[in-house]
């Protein structure tokens, strides 16, 4: 049946049915609009916007990459309830400055990216250190789809479903040593295809790290897709980190290299401007970015557009019952 | 060229073209074309032309010096009014879609952040220069204090700069602040070399001799 045919631009090896395939295309889609009218009409309909939900989780994708479901993870925290931000605006608006500062030039520039071979090294205070291939570290754990947040520390955010697992089974497969206290991860910058590895912007390759019992958080995602589907290049194929509770530059993109270490690694943005972005970056509203405020933010794609009136920012990006507990006894105003 | 500066038509056409961008964005903004993050966009979009119309109202001088157009002149006010008209629409997307019109919050960010009171304080001298723009100021003012007072553009245009250096200088991401200091660089250059040039006519008179006179009834 034509439903069947969805192109798969990259297979590699992880496509199974989703129910959007086994409902034929034109109900689910005429489901969606008619979810979408509710929500739309009745305000604060939950029922109606969960569902919504549901249906957009499997119909915003633009059908062109490779598909890789997720089975809906039951970690704590892991379905925020948002309305989805749509897949255009996630993978149309992005930081990644390997291919440009400007947030409409990851999109542009990002297709030059070669995503397979890919291999991620796992080295320093490990039992189990080498390289591992992108296919072995697809099946080293079951996909999870993730509803998170994500929160920018320019100020705006959005509602992405993203598919992996959670770092820790990665970590506990490799087995750190006792005095491993950090993680950090390397991403690639490869002048050949990044044209703004050249830049100074940044001390390239991108590192960024995480405490060991940040890194072992159920919540912390070894992500390979969103939508549905494998990531897009601009939104850090073909592996990448999502910390929820966490600025969105805290989760690294197309990592090459996960090291075990004993000392806080030094991070990309901390080096660029320490005063400004320190080592834990935890989304906190009650501590201002140098020039600007951190209390509010803007979802991207709520549905207002340019009227629609900024969130109030949640400590922790509001994942504080699940990762509080980490930072107890911390000044989060000196370890910001 | 001077034919067609003072053509009747002259005016109108520039006038609308100097509303071009505010009509793009105002189309964008109602027709979704402003990208995912539209306050964001129309918020840089109209600061980054308040900082080219106030690099074009500097380039009217120099450029009518040196390609003798005098009719140029004529033109120089209406742009500068609309590098007021910018920063004001700036100002007014800052207020509406960044702080929704809490007048406290906004007095609080400017007090609290160097890079918007930089900003504001540009904004709030290039005030008397709008307002001091139509023929009667001037004469109210006398042409000398009027023009001191327009020299202010030279203070402004640095604040608008640190205004903007400061704003990308967490994201380390200065090509575009440096083009634009670059121009205003140049265009702030020429006329110390210009000045320079007028109060030394003995010494470079046998040269210059025939287009000092020129360069002096006609500077402005």
């Amino acid at each position: 049946m034509s439903f069947h045919s969805r192109p798969h631009g990259r297979s590699s090896g992880f496509i199974h049915p989703l129910s959007s395939e086994i409902t034929p295309r034109a109900v689910y889609e005429s489901r969606r609009d008619l979810l979408k009218l509710m929500a739309g009409g009745a305000a604060g309909a939950a029922l109606a916007s969960f569902a919504g939900r549901e249906a957009f989780a499997q119909a915003t994708g633009p059908h062109k990459l490779a598909l890789l479901p997720g089975a809906k993870s039951v970690v704590p925290g892991a379905q925020t309830m948002e309305k989805l931000t749509d897949y255009k605006d996630a993978t149309s608006y992005n930081n990644f400055y390997e291919f440009g500062t400007d947030k409409g030039d990851p999109v542009k520039n990002a297709g030059t990216l070669k995503t397979r071979p890919w291999t991620v090294e796992v080295e320093g205070l490990v039992k189990k250190p080498g390289k591992y291939g992108i296919e072995d570290l697809l099946k080293l754990s079951a996909q999870e789809e993730r509803i998170y947040r994500l929160r920018c520390v320019e100020g705006w955010s959005m509602v992405i479903p993203w598919v992996g697992y959670s770092l820790a089974e990665l970590i506990k497969k490799v087995e750190p040593q006792g005095n491993a206290k950090y993680v950090e991860f390397v991403t690639l910058a490869d002048p050949k295809t990044m044209p703004f590895v050249g830049s100074r912007v940044l001390d390239w390759p991108y590192t960024e790290g995480l405490r060991m019992d940040e890194a072992m958080h159920p919540l912390t995602l070894l992500a390979f897709g969103m939508y549905g589907e494998v990531l897009p290049n601009q939104n850090g194929a073909p592996v990448r980190l999502v910390v929820p509770w966490k600025y969105g530059f805290k989760s690294a993109k197309s990592i090459v290299k996960i090291r075990f270490v004993e000392k806080e690694p030094s991070t990309a943005w901390n080096k660029a401007a320490a005063q400004e972005y320190g080592f834990y970056s935890n989304v906190n509203p009650n501590v201002d970015h140098p020039r600007w405020s951190q209390a509010t933010e803007r979802r991207i794609g709520d549905g207002g557009g340019l009227f629609a009136k900024r969130n109030k920012t949640l400590m922790f990006n509001g994942y504080e019952a699940q990762v509080g507990q980490l930072y107890a006894g911390m000044d989060l105003k000196k370890n910001y | 060229m001077n034919k067609l500066l003072v053509h009747p038509a002259a005016k109108p056409v520039v006038f609308l073209l100097c509303l071009l961008p505010f009509a793009w964005l105002t189309y964008g903004a109602f027709t979704d074309g402003l990208g995912a993050n539209p306050a964001e966009f129309l918020i840089r979009a109209t600061g980054d032309w308040t900082l080219r119309f106030i690099c074009i109202v500097l380039a009217v001088t120099p450029l009518r010096v040196m390609t003798k157009a005098n009719a140029l002149a004529r033109f120089r006010r209406m742009l500068g009014l609309f590098a007021y008209f910018y920063v004001v629409v700036h100002l007014l997307c800052y207020s509406w879609f960044d702080m929704g019109f809490e007048w406290s919050d906004i007095a609080k960010d400017i007090a609290k952040r160097p890079f918007i009171l930089v900003g504001f304080s540009a904004f709030v001298l290039l005030t008397p220069l709008a307002a001091t723009s139509f023929n009667r100021a001037i004469k109210a003012l006398g042409a000398k204090r009027w023009q001191m007072l327009h020299k202010l553009v030279y203070l402004i245009a640095g604040l608008g700069l640190l205004h903007f250096f400061w704003m990308r200088a967490g994201k380390n991401n200065f090509a575009e602040v440096f083009v634009y200091a670059a121009i205003v660089a140049v265009l702030l250059g020429w006329r110390v070399w210009h000045y320079a040039s007028k109060r030394k006519p003995k010494e470079t008179a046998g040269v210059r001799g025939g287009s000092e006179k020129s360069l002096r009834s006609s500077a402005g």
